[in-house]
């Protein structure tokens, strides 16, 4: 199809040969192999009894599917209460980061109030500061707040971001006044404008947000690794470390509960791709 | 009330002196009423802990809460300890390894860039698929390959008859190993940078480099990279900050036990931190390393920054 395209627009000059397109192919198919290779050997190593898995030179396939495995991980942790905490830490954070940034991203970007370039200032300065740096005042306020051990901890922090509030900003700055005057000459309150007018304006804008945060909500490791040691309220990422230390070498177990522990996110990634490359051609940033 | 003559002034006339309609009280109100949820949540959970950090840094950690200034001590202590020096150095080793992200994603995007390519769409998602898995899974993942016994690396390299090793307990090989993870997982991010970058150059520019005479190398250095350059400095950027701060791959991989013969050599200055912090207690000199380890990222941002003037162009 697009060959004959370009065959047609009369562009097909000597980069369009076949054994180029082969060789690019041979190449990118072997960087694939090299980027989902080990995704496959921890499911192959997953269905394995013990001593298969530690036959030398090692077997590829299993002689028998052993799911069983994936129930042992439900019985060495927590697990699917894990995967709950996970979800919960990831959802509340994206949500909330969504609802509280997106509030105050607008009044920065359309509202003047005294104080506005100081306070963003402020919000800006908190973006070069790097997280470990803040972590043990972080743990101190927690601890404080008697919130040790609890779901709330994982959450905390995480919910409310200056870099949220920042790609948000920018965004509805974009928006041209004449839509927002119409709104208010038609005698729409100020919650209803930004809810109902400039929101949906922003969506991209509020996807690519949430997907990042999402997965970096998911990902965290060294917060609740702080916060929480009850295995009860640890997130999955901190959960499977305390896997490793229980089982560290029964590679069945580790291979099943790291595999399951990441299906979520690669499962949302899957879903929402345009989503994920639109997070990251806007943000440029990890978090 | 606003009324129907002041609302339509809006925004085109905002310069004259005349009362904007938002300066009014109310509107103040809703301003602030909206800035405050996030604004004190970053004070209280993001400002106040980073001033907090400055100031204890410079204090001693005592029990129930009794801090004592002891100036610039935490920091010579730190200064003189040999296990921050070699985390300090193991960081700068992580972020040099891992800028080869920036190449190898580079590559990747040229060979997708292929006029008439088919499947980029999915060499595109799979390539990405390392960037959204757990880290911790990821690391549970490559130890497991690069396990000394029963690992697939070594049983592959036998194949070729190179004798193998205890890639992540050897002290020789484990940071580099570790560091190869680091690389695999980034890929996919700087390979969308990269395609997205690659995509705005006008293929006029290339075309007519190849009616000139000049071949796929000499374009690709002599077009395609310069028209680049912008988006490899964003790369850069980005990795130096980020591998300066990895701990996940690190903490999986290399340091679940302190027996670990490459414990030491593994180090970075976030695992560092977190065991000064959160192992052997020691809050004072943990967050003098903190802010050791801001400041390089700091200085590191500024020198690339300063340093873009003589190789990136901006058309």
């Amino acid at each position: 199809m697009s060959e004959s395209v370009a065959a047609l627009r009369g562009r097909r000059g000597p980069r369009g040969s076949l054994a180029g397109s082969v060789a690019t192919h041979v190449v990118l198919v072997l960087g694939a192999v090299a980027m989902v290779g080990p995704f496959v050997w921890q499911l192959l190593t997953s269905l394995k009894t013990q001593t298969e898995a530690i036959t030398a030179p090692p077997t590829l396939l299993p002689q028998r599917w052993l799911w069983s495995n994936y129930a042992e991980v439900d019985s060495a942790l927590p697990f699917l209460q894990q995967l709950a905490n996970s979800a919960v830490m990831a959802g509340v954070r994206t949500v909330g980061q969504l609802v509280l940034c997106s509030l105050a991203a607008y009044a920065f970007a359309r509202l003047r109030f005294p104080g506005r370039n100081l306070l963003f200032a402020l919000f800006l300065s908190v973006l070069m500061v790097p997280s470990q740096l803040l972590i043990l005042p972080q743990y101190e306020i927690i601890v404080s707040l008697g919130l040790l051990n609890t779901l709330p901890a994982l959450v905390l922090p995480g919910l409310f971001s200056a870099f949220g509030t920042f790609l948000l900003r920018q965004f509805f700055l974009t928006i041209p006044d004449e839509i927002e005057e119409a709104a208010l000459l038609d005698g729409a309150g100020r919650l209803r404008i930004f809810w109902s007018v400039m929101l949906p304006m922003v969506k991209p804008a509020l996807a690519a947000l949430a997907v990042i945060t999402l997965m970096n909500a998911w990902n965290d490791l060294l917060w609740p690794l702080v916060v929480n040691t009850d295995p009860s309220v640890l997130p999955i990422s901190a959960g499977l470390t305390t896997l490793q230390g229980q089982y560290s070498t029964n590679y069945p177990v580790l291979m099943a509960g790291s595999l399951l522990a990441s299906i979520p996110m690669i499962v949302v990634y899957l879903v929402l791709q345009r989503q994920f490359v639109q997070g990251i051609a806007l943000s440029g940033s990890k978090g | 009330m606003t009324t129907v003559e002041d609302a339509t002034r809006t925004a085109a006339v905002d310069h004259r002196p005349r009362r904007h309609w938002l300066d009014s009280g109310r509107s103040r109100l809703t301003a602030y009423l909206f800035v405050a949820p996030v604004g004190l949540g970053l004070l209280v959970f993001y400002l106040y802990p980073a001033v907090a950090t400055f100031v204890l840094s410079f204090t001693e950690w005592g029990p129930f809460g009794g801090n004592t200034f002891t100036g610039l001590s935490n920091y010579t202590t730190v200064f003189a300890l040999d296990t921050f020096w070699t985390a300090l150095g193991n960081t700068v080793l992580y972020m040099l390894i891992g800028l080869a992200v920036v190449p190898v994603a580079i590559a990747i995007a040229v060979l997708l860039n292929r006029e008439g390519l088919r499947g980029v769409a999915v060499y595109r998602a799979l390539y990405f698929i390392p960037f959204v898995t757990l880290p911790v899974a990821s690391g549970m993942v490559w130890k497991w390959l690069y396990n000394g016994d029963y690992g697939l690396i070594n049983a592959f390299l036998s194949v070729f008859g190179i004798p193998g090793t205890y890639w992540v307990a050897n002290p020789g090989t484990a940071l580099l190993a570790i560091g190869v993870v680091q690389v695999w997982s980034q890929v996919g991010y700087y390979l969308i940078i990269f395609i997205a970058g690659i995509k705005a150059i006008p293929r006029d520019y290339l075309e007519a480099a190849e009616l000139d005479g000049a071949g796929p190398l000499r374009r690709l250095f002599s077009i395609t990279l310069p028209l680049l350059s912008p988006s490899i400095f964003f790369c850069t950027v980005i990795s130096v900050i980020n591998t300066l701060q990895i701990f996940d791959l690190i903490y999986v991989m290399a340091q679940s036990s302190t027996a670990n013969p490459a414990f030491n050599a593994t180090q970075s200055v976030v695992t560092l931190f977190y065991q000064m912090a959160f192992v052997e207690n020691t809050k004072g000199t943990a967050t003098a390393v903190a802010f050791v380890l801001m400041v390089l990222i700091a200085a590191l941002t500024a020198i690339q920054f300063w340093l873009q003037r003589k190789w990136v162009s901006y058309v």
